[in-house]
């Protein structure tokens, strides 16, 4: 174990530490907003403590997103130093971007919207939420922005004096194809998401027959939020494949280790034996399905890893430029695989609740809230395989992640910091999770509780709505 | 103006900003456990600084962003080699942010407590090491040809940092007692006030030490006036506490970080981490920067966004101007 496998491993740690909570904001900020914008337009009361109940779900998600990514924006410079010097010039300008126009306008609107229930006029508190939820989705945007230079460097040009990549057209970065494919899909991963925490936690109530004016509704904005995710993951990952596959060839061989450049290349769901071409035996297969995710046609040509590492070796020199493949193969098959549970459980229970009706089973709504973990697995296993499929590179064809690493920091000290994030992770994790469950539990507020602290107030003694 | 010069200010105003924002909310956080008596009083505390604390944090961020993005070499040097240094300021920062949502959602004293404890950790490491930070920042470090850090976190760990640590941890705390009396009422506000009056005399001495330290060992013409200024504001606000008009004296606080950390990187100019071991390798404005072309399209974001960032979250203070009173507080 060196400061690179270490640096490595911290950077996985937390990015899917932090990415565990992300989407969730994203998707909940929204949810939350159209809650309480139904809640002002038909003034149904059922509509306030829905958004009062999600509201507070949201903010035990968001406390642990916000904090983790500071460490995001930290780490670049921690552990990998000679990867900001060389980036710096065209990755740091997106991630200023996010900060001056996306965090600030998150964390400040948080802000009032939690304290601010009695403080502001009731459109004015509800444009707050609909500011943080625009905030997340600009936010997502720049920082996959950031990423998508790593996947597909556009906008640049090479400073051999300088050594670094250095920006020649900002327009270019900013809507790299790889950004514009990226960004729905995530999105859509993120609608998902929330959605089925959405379906699961209104599941809970419906099993026990409680509140339910307030969670039918949540339940079906839930199975649609969660419908209108898997839809559009589809749609957007048929596109991202493409756009992957005419900028990072090696990935999608990689996600079915296809070693030889093949027509009509078949999809194969599981491989038994091993995956580094010699004694792997497909399970089952679909024919010409890799080509069409690949081409969009079941005849198109898929290059194969061999090929495409002898094609690198002649342009990069010697070395072997292929990711883990076992790693890349799986982890394509967990993001495709969980992500379609998560869809199929929200049919089902649509299925079984349409127009008023109950599920009986007593084992109905125990497995559906336990599907609630899938979009998590599936969200993981996408930027596992989006970042270890991009290896041996820490930006594509320009620079390798051994080069990236902080050249003078030891490895207790990355050792250190590994150790103690990952403890703190997991405490945290472990904290937020009971909170998380202990309110959904708990269900939505009374509606007089709901309703106190509601509307501008000028009596400073009046107890405060939503405080800590 | 050059673009170099024009980032280097920006990023001067961004960590400016930092420490008179988030300084008082740390400050808060650290008199929790002195000022906040009862559990009721600790949220009255925690809720003067409630909406405001996590837009406050974003300063860093975009101060963070900023230098990476204006400066890649001096993000780089800076983040590698303070590394442990950060590390601690970021696992406050962390325990510190969830600690002010999660305390109030569990039932038991203990809960509560070990929140609190969080809080008080969160406030105390980060206000203190970034005092360490900037001082090590002027004073300068070995630096290698290839600007990288080639000294340990012992190296940090210098007496004139140390003391640049514990004048900002005493600034901030000062800063935060005054807060509390402005925002608070009753008792508990005029607690705040005579805490804030020992606290106050308390920083002056070693403020004084650190900022006679900083002109003796890089200072100038300017400086020496910024210095000079920045303790009549200290002082003033010490006086102004005395009077009884808490706004006023935060007031004075604040104008004496914005001097003070206005004064650091005036000394620190033109350079943005002077190197001790050979002077050849430091880092200066011009040869950490970024190109032109990108400082340029930074230059437009922040004259567009900048404004209107200020303006809104002047917009939430506003919105919250009003006292917090342990009445308003639900038992």
């Amino acid at each position: 174990m060196d400061v690179l496998d270490l640096a490595r491993m911290q950077f996985g740690v937390t990015t899917v530490y932090h990415f565990l909570f992300v989407p969730v904001t994203i998707g909940l900020s929204l949810l939350v907003a159209i809650l309480q914008t139904l809640w002002r337009t038909t003034r149904k009361t059922s509509y306030l403590r829905a958004t009062k109940f999600w509201g507070k779900l949201f903010l035990i998600n968001i406390a642990m997103g916000v904090v983790t990514g500071i460490v995001q924006e930290f780490q670049f410079g921690m552990n990998w130093s000679a990867y900001s010097r060389f980036v710096g010039d065209v990755f740091g300008a997106p991630l200023a971007f996010e900060a001056l126009v996306a965090f600030f306008l998150e964390s400040t609107f948080i802000g009032v919207w939690i304290f601010g229930w009695d403080r502001l006029k009731p459109s004015l508190h509800l444009a707050c939420i609909w500011l943080v939820a625009f905030g997340t989705l600009a936010s997502a945007y720049f920082i996959l922005a950031a990423n998508a230079f790593m996947q597909n460097p556009v906008g640049y040009q090479l400073n051999e004096t300088a050594g670094r990549a250095e920006l020649t057209d900002f327009s270019a970065v900013i809507t790299n194809p790889v950004a514009l494919a990226a960004f729905p899909h995530t999105i859509f991963a993120a609608w998902l998401t929330a959605g089925t925490i959405v379906v699961a936690v209104s599941g809970y109530h419906f099993m026990h027959r409680r509140d339910l004016d307030v969670h039918r509704p949540a339940m079906r904005l839930g199975i649609l939020t969660t419908l209108v995710g898997g839809l559009g993951l589809i749609l957007s990952g048929d596109s991202l494949g493409k756009v992957m596959t005419a900028t990072q060839p090696m990935k999608m061989a990689a996600a079915e280790a296809l070693y030889q450049t093949t027509y009509n290349a078949p999809f194969s769901v599981l491989t038994i034996g091993t995956l580094d071409g010699s004694h792997g035996t497909p399970i089952i297969e679909i024919p010409g399905l890799l080509s069409y995710l690949a081409t969009g046609s079941f005849n198109g040509e898929v290059q194969g890893i061999n090929d495409l590492n002898a094609e690198y070796q002649a342009l990069y020199g010697p070395g072997q430029y292929m990711p883990y493949i076992p790693l890349t193969y799986w982890s394509f098959r967990a993001m495709i695989g969980f992500g379609m549970l998560a869809v199929a459980m929200a049919v089902i229970v649509w299925w079984f609740t349409r127009r008023g009706r109950l599920p009986r089973h007593r084992l109905f709504w125990p497995v559906a809230m336990w599907m609630a973990v899938t979009p998590f697995l599936a969200n993981s296993a996408g930027w596992i395989f989006t970042e270890m499929g991009r290896q041996p590179w820490v930006v594509f064809s320009l620079y390798e992640t051994s080069e990236a690493v902080s050249p003078r920091v030891g490895l207790p000290t990355v050792a250190v910091s590994f150790i103690g994030f990952t403890l703190v992770y997991l405490v945290l994790a472990v904290v937020a999770l009971k909170l998380f469950l202990k309110y959904a539990k708990a269900g939505p507020p009374s509606e007089e509780a709901a309703l106190a602290g509601v509307g501008p107030s000028d009596d400073p003694d009046k107890p405060m709505a939503f405080a800590y | 103006m050059e673009l170099t010069t024009i980032w280097f200010t920006a990023v001067a105003v961004l960590f400016t900003g930092y420490f008179i924002l988030e300084g008082f909310d740390f400050g808060v956080g650290t008199l929790l456990p002195v000022l906040g008596r009862d559990d009721r009083e600790r949220r009255a505390l925690i809720n003067t600084i409630g909406p405001v604390w996590d837009g406050n944090e974003v300063w860093i961020i975009t101060a963070g962003g900023a230098m990476f993005a204006a400066f890649p070499h001096w993000y780089a040097s800076l983040f590698s080699g303070f590394y442990l240094l950060l590390f601690a300021i970021l696992l406050g920062l962390i325990v510190r942010g969830v600690a002010f949502e999660y305390r109030g959602k569990g039932d038991t004293a203990e809960w509560r407590r070990r929140w609190d404890r969080c809080i008080v950790f969160g406030s105390v490491v980060p206000a203190f090491l970034w005092g360490v930070v900037v001082a090590n920042i002027v004073r300068g470090v070995p630096l290698d040809a290839g600007f990288d850090y080639t000294g340990s976190v012992w190296g940090l760990l210098n007496g004139y940092a140390l003391l640049g640590g514990l004048t900002t941890l005493l600034l901030f705390t000062t800063h935060g007692a005054y807060f509390l009396h402005l925002k608070t009422s009753g008792e508990l506000s005029e607690r705040a006030r005579t805490l804030g009056l020992k606290l106050g005399a308390a920083t002056a001495l070693p403020a004084l030490a650190f900022l006679i330290w900083t002109q003796a060992a890089h200072g100038n013409g300017l400086t020496l006036a910024l210095i000079a200024l920045a303790v009549l504001a200290l002082l003033t606000g010490l006086a102004l506490d005395y009077t009884g008009r808490g706004g006023w004296a935060f007031a004075a606080t604040a104008v004496t970080i914005g001097l003070a950390s206005t004064a650091l990187f005036c000394a620190l100019w033109p350079n943005v981490l002077p190197s001790t071991s050979d002077v050849a390798n430091s880092l200066t404005r011009e040869n950490a920067a970024a190109t032109d072309k990108t400082l340029g399209i930074m230059t437009w974001a922040a004259v567009v966004f900048l404004p209107v960032v200020l303006l809104y979250q002047g917009w939430s203070y506003w919105v919250f101007r009003k006292r917090v009173s342990t009445e308003s507080i639900p038992a």
